[in-house]
């Protein structure tokens, strides 16, 4: 198999914070192969963003440490220099984040914002690759959208056009931050199909992060189940959602309502909350919250153990594979 | 006798130089003591507007509104304050509900003082008392809004709703700003309160699964007209309107999902 797109090998992101050191994430390794949809997954408070901003060194403070390899084809942008590093950023990978409506300048009319991420086109033919950018992402009207600003258009049309500026430049790697969280199902759907779509045409990859596992379920070929800054669990989509080994992962499954789900059935939560990464538990982080915890889980740090081919889980419980 | 009864309800916004938008155009339905509505419908439906309109925030344009036998238009004075009392609302935005500037202990004696609910002396075993039906510690008393998690928020919501000791409680998208684990505790504290109190409850969701989850009946909502209603399970397993089956097909549910890709 050729060298993945993305390979992240234990990358631990350190703040200082009132002379104290919190690691809120912690040793995550994960691969994307070119043109392959990735999922992580987790709860608010679990690393997911961090990670992901991190892959291009963005994170929220200059402060943070990164420490460990990212390998973007084939170079670690942990250690590349500010030029180079911009080379990446939108070419070789490209964000789409949660809030749209925060994410554009609200002062400024659409094609401006499209065209600042079209450096390499004289202007005069910025006007209409905007327009036939935003095309393609399907919004009605486009003309007429690359003229507005911002809060004319709607929570589902705002998040095209930050779709429309993540293309420009065709990136290799779409990274999709909760992209549909604001958005009701309906134009939910739309946007994830729209994605697909486009991600096909391109051959583009896509990292989703989400903490809804429905949308897992039904589109992503690998997920990376994530917990206190570490990563729990991760497989192929069928393998981890129909026979998941990580106790966190069965909790998340369990707390979804289902269509199929006889009514009046409680639904199963998890007790408790996600620790703080200022006080991450000593040994297994879920063992607080888990039913199955013993006395070991709550001193030693479980292993990743492989469980079945390439589905790997963090739990002492977990069978570890005998092939 | 019905606790709720909506008939043919109207709602329009007319602003001066632009056509009148009608959110809600002749909505009937009723709703008996202790049972649960589902309301669904994507963004702009006028889910909300009928929700604004049933606790009085939004005049109807037409239509009339029936509560335990009495049209609301009719009350008197004192009348319609015991309906805004009965008739109480959850809202999405948890913790932009609650004064950011009053503790949770502030919040809940506020309600209780003002509603003249209980005499002052009694307040504060009134105050335990709802902390501990929606599942808070006292610990919280003495936060702000901002220093609790989103999903205690929403429980001091309802414990805020629950002081005035409604019949019915109208929650408008309670859990879509919530984390999926923080999401299952609060459905199942809406479905207890139901079942402990004798509750009726609106829900308003654009997540089929949540109302299948907890409502007995559920109403599909299009343009601001129901287009299908009836029994929870039966409209979502075989429903019979286009739009609605449209809305299963969007619902990302892990257990459909995972049966097509042949798990």
């Amino acid at each position: 198999m050729s060298p993945p797109l993305l390979q992240v090998d234990r990358l631990s992101v350190t703040f200082r914070r009132d002379g104290m050191l919190t690691t809120p994430v912690r040793d995550v390794s994960l691969t994307v192969q070119a043109g392959e949809r990735v999922a992580v997954v987790g709860e608010s408070g679990c690393g997911k963003s961090l990670t992901a901003l991190s892959l291009t060194r963005l994170s929220p403070t200059d402060r943070a440490r990164l420490q460990g390899r990212v390998l973007f084809d084939g170079t670690d942008t942990l250690t590349l220099s500010p030029d180079a590093l911009t080379r990446i950023r939108g070419r070789g990978i490209a964000y789409v984040f949660q809030d749209p409506s925060a994410s554009l300048n609200p002062v400024m009319r659409v094609h401006d914002q499209i065209a600042e991420c079209l450096p390499d086109l004289p202007c005069a033919e910025r006007r209409e690759a905007c327009v036939e950018l935003l095309t393609r992402t399907g919004l009605p009207d486009p003309s007429r959208a690359a003229r507005a600003f911002p809060c004319e258009l709607s929570g589902g049309q705002q998040q095209r056009v930050m779709l429309a500026m993540a293309l420009a430049a065709r990136p290799k790697l779409l990274v999709a931050d909760e992209p549909t969280t604001a958005l009701d199902v309906t134009t939910q759907r739309q946007v994830l199909d729209l994605i697909d779509t486009l991600a096909d045409a391109d051959g583009m990859a896509v990292l989703l992060i989400t903490h809804n596992l429905g949308l897992v379920a039904g589109r992503m070929t690998r997920v990376y189940v994530m917990y206190a800054g570490q990563v729990v669990e991760s497989g192929a989509v069928t393998d981890v959602l129909s026979n998941p080994r990580h106790p966190y992962t069965r909790g998340l499954l369990a707390a979804v309502p289902m269509l199929d789900a006889p009514r009046n059935a409680p639904l199963q939560d998890i007790p408790g909350t996600v620790p703080s990464p200022d006080a991450w538990p000593v040994g297994c982080a879920f063992a607080p919250r888990c039913v199955q915890a013993d006395a070991r889980c709550h001193t030693e740090q479980p292993p990743e153990i492989d469980s079945a081919d390439s589905h790997r889980s963090r739990c002492w419980h977990t069978q570890p594979c005998h092939s | 006798m019905p606790l709720l009864t909506v008939q043919d309800l109207y709602v329009t916004y007319r602003t001066p130089g632009q056509p009148p938008v009608r959110a809600v155009c002749g909505v009937s339905f009723s709703l008996a003591a202790g049972e649960s509505l589902g309301i669904v419908g994507e963004s702009g439906c006028g889910k909300s507007s009928l929700a604004r309109t049933l606790i009085g925030l939004q005049p109807a344009s037409a239509g009339t509104l029936t509560f335990e036998g009495q049209a609301v238009d009719r009350l008197s004075r004192q009348g319609f304050r015991d309906y805004r009392r009965a008739v109480q609302m959850v809202f999405q935005d948890a913790t932009g509900s609650l004064n950011p500037r009053m503790t949770v202990r502030q919040t809940l004696h506020e309600v209780l003082r003002v509603h003249r609910m209980r005499p002052a002396a009694a307040i504060p075993q009134r105050v335990d008392e709802l902390l501990d039906l929606v599942g808070l510690p006292t610990t919280v008393l003495d936060a702000f809004p901002r220093e609790i998690s989103g999903g205690q928020c929403q429980r001091v919501s309802f414990a805020r709703c629950l002081a005035l000791e409604p019949r019915l409680i109208i929650a408008d998208e309670p859990v879509s700003a919530l984390d999926v684990s923080v999401q299952a505790r609060i459905l199942n504290l809406v479905r207890s309160l139901q079942q402990r109190l004798g509750l009726s409850i609106i829900l308003i969701s654009h997540d089929l699964a949540v109302v299948r989850n907890i409502c007995d009946r559920v109403a599909v909502m299009h343009d601001g007209v129901f287009v299908e209603t009836g029994i929870a399970a039966d409209v979502l397993d075989a429903p019979r309107h286009a739009y609605t089956r449209t809305l299963l097909e969007a619902v990302p549910d892990v257990g459909r999902a995972l049966q097509r890709r042949g798990v």
